[in-house]
């Protein structure tokens, strides 16, 4: 690389120098600005549209009549969104602790040792990741069934196999994430912790976790998004009897699009852009929970 | 590093728990559909396995067969789409001043992390005939008109809305909205690490922006290109809400036939076949990749 040119940054101090957009100044041409607004636009338009019309007065979400609240309020009145609602919560909830737990133990066990068959592990870890989620849904829905996993149980339990197939796509992103974190570990910390006396938990708990902890709570937030973001497992796991959101969504969209699918999709988008940004916040080198 | 025989007690509770979910909730769950599809429907719920291979060569009819490439048709199509909407974007991102980085980023992926569902919906109010994006052109066409009868050349025939949703465009437009950010990001990790040198060399030595770009730029953002192609491709490929909710009545992709297998059409072995063709076409992709990354490195 080009440590020796003294220039490092050359589109800034040509700015500086000239003050005018120097030729690597990409972002500075009308073209790439027209085009980057033409983007954004075309990326937020139809969810703030969607998310004005769930204000808006009037039962055909076409034309602005007027602010109004009163599509939140028919959402919380419906009894059904408002289950559908919870169940993802719990869920969510559940699939993180979870996740968070498995994807942690096994980005410990693949950052810490070595063992034969390691890469098919890694592998095997990153296949519910690329694989298209269809054919993950209709196998989770085809197991279930075959394997006869109990229906009509009472309340939570009956969301588990749900919560099962969100594990299973959710803890290997939370293995990535901390195994990430792992990978700026001084191992010579763990060591002195040994030499000093401490057992293997105790250096677990004390030295090795507190160290991850940045990790975990994104690789959390994280599990959490792709949780409540998540349609296809959701779509194919859920039983007849079994109420989620996206699943309750979905039909109410198949029926005709109405203000109060807004009022309730508005909920679930300030919901995961809140967990995206602390996530995002503990993600950075220089939060404060890194030290 | 150590090894696990120094630690097998403590390897294992690391390894076993998260290993013992993916071969339950996962491994066996596909081995479960890749035996189905060597089976026969003997009943409304009994599957006979019988090894015949009459699904896949059921899956392979004309009628399907033309749905697989359709399917690859519209997922080629759809990441050709985001790569020329997204290679713009990450290169402006990747050559923006450090302060504006972190808010272009976080401008490009906050939409991923909004419900699929509810970002197809959304998709469905700009598209539909009384929808804005017909609103915007209708304003436009009106406001043309109105230009035209004040200068006297004459009257614009009645607008009429185009019909941009229920068909094949809807489920491209859709696919593109959806997935435009797996392409940004890859390519913005490979630009961003571009050296700058190899650009102003190109520039002095006299060739023009486009030359820059095409024989420098594109060919070392190759890595970024082909991730951003393979992570939209594939998902495009198994889609089935998007052009559930989207396309019209032709527009059915191998997604919504899988899923019809599995649910109304109650056929699970030919939906197993169907889902393990698909899966043959992503390891075929991701060994593919591997395989042109030997030389790029």
């Amino acid at each position: 690389m080009s440590e020796a040119t003294a220039p490092q940054r050359p589109d800034e101090v040509q700015v500086n120098a000239a003050g005018r957009a120097g030729p690597l100044d990409y972002h500075k041409k009308l073209w790439v600005r027209l085009w980057l607004a033409a983007t954004f636009v075309f990326l937020y338009a139809p969810i703030i549209i969607l998310v004005l019309f769930s204000f808006n007065d009037s039962k055909r979400n076409i034309v602005w009549r007027g602010f109004t609240l009163k599509y939140y309020e028919k959402a919380f009145d419906n009894a059904s969104l408002i289950e559908a609602f919870t169940n993802s919560l719990v869920i969510a909830v559940v699939a993180t602790a979870i996740s968070t737990v498995l994807g942690a133990a096994t980005a410990l066990a693949l950052w810490r040792f070595r063992f034969p068959g390691k890469a098919a592990t890694e592998g095997v870890m990153a296949l519910p990741i690329v694989i298209p989620e269809i054919c993950m849904g209709v196998a989770l829905m085809a197991f279930f069934i075959r394997v006869g996993w109990p229906t009509g149980l009472p309340w939570p339990l009956s969301l588990s196999a749900i919560t099962i197939g969100h594990v299973a796509f959710c803890f290997p992103f939370v293995a990535i994430v901390v195994r990430a974190r792992l990978a700026g570990f001084d191992r010579s910390l763990e060591e002195a912790s040994k030499d000093l006396g401490a057992s293997e938990w105790q250096t677990l708990m004390r030295v090795t976790i507190p160290y991850m902890k940045p990790g975990l709570i994104a690789g959390a937030l994280l599990a959490m998004t792709l949780s409540l973001d998540d349609f296809v497992i959701t779509f194919f796991t859920s039983g007849p009897e079994t109420l989620t959101f996206p699943v309750k969504v979905y039909s109410m969209v198949r029926f005709g699009a109405t203000p109060e699918v807004n009022a309730a999709s508005t909920i679930l988008i300030i919901l995961t852009i809140l967990l995206t940004i602390i996530a995002m916040r503990l993600q950075r080198p220089d939060a404060e929970l890194a030290k | 590093m150590e090894t696990w025989r120094q630690q097998p007690l403590v390897f294992w509770a690391f390894l076993l728990p998260g290993g013992l979910w993916l071969v339950l909730f996962f491994l066996v769950p596909l081995s479960l559909i890749w035996i189905f599809s060597f089976g026969e429907r003997s009943g409304p719920v009994d599957i006979l396995i019988t090894g015949t291979l009459a699904n896949y060569i059921e899956a392979l009819d004309p009628l399907y067969l033309s749905i697989f490439l359709k399917s690859l048709w519209i997922a080629a199509a759809a990441t050709a789409v985001t790569l020329i909407i997204g290679f713009p974007v990450a290169l402006a991102v990747s050559f923006a001043p450090p302060r504006l980085k972190p808010i272009l980023l976080l401008l490009v992926i906050l939409p991923f992390w909004t419900n699929l569902l509810i970002r197809t919906y959304a998709m469905i109010a700009v598209l539909r005939t009384r929808g804005y994006v017909n609103f915007g052109l209708e304003a436009l066409w009106d406001g043309a008109d109105a230009a035209l009868a004040g200068l006297g050349i004459g009257a614009l025939p009645r607008f009429q809305p185009l019909t941009l949703l229920y068909n094949d465009a809807a489920v491209v437009i859709g696919i593109v909205y959806v997935y435009l950010p797996f392409m940004v990001l890859p390519l913005y990790a490979t630009l961003e690490r571009l050296d700058r040198a190899y650009l102003e060399a190109s520039l002095d030595l006299g060739a023009g922006q486009i030359r820059t770009m095409a024989s420098i730029v594109v060919p070392l953002a190759k890595p970024g290109i082909v991730s951003g192609v393979i992570l939209v491709f594939i998902p495009a490929l198994g889609t089935f809400l998007i052009s559930d909710l989207l396309g019209g009545p032709d527009s059915q992709l191998i997604g919504n036939v899988i899923e019809r297998q599995f649910k109304a059409a109650n056929n699970w072995p030919l939906g197993a076949a169907m889902s393990f063709i698909l899966l043959y076409i992503t390891f075929g992709i991701l060994a593919l990749r591997s395989y042109l990354g030997r030389d790029d490195v």
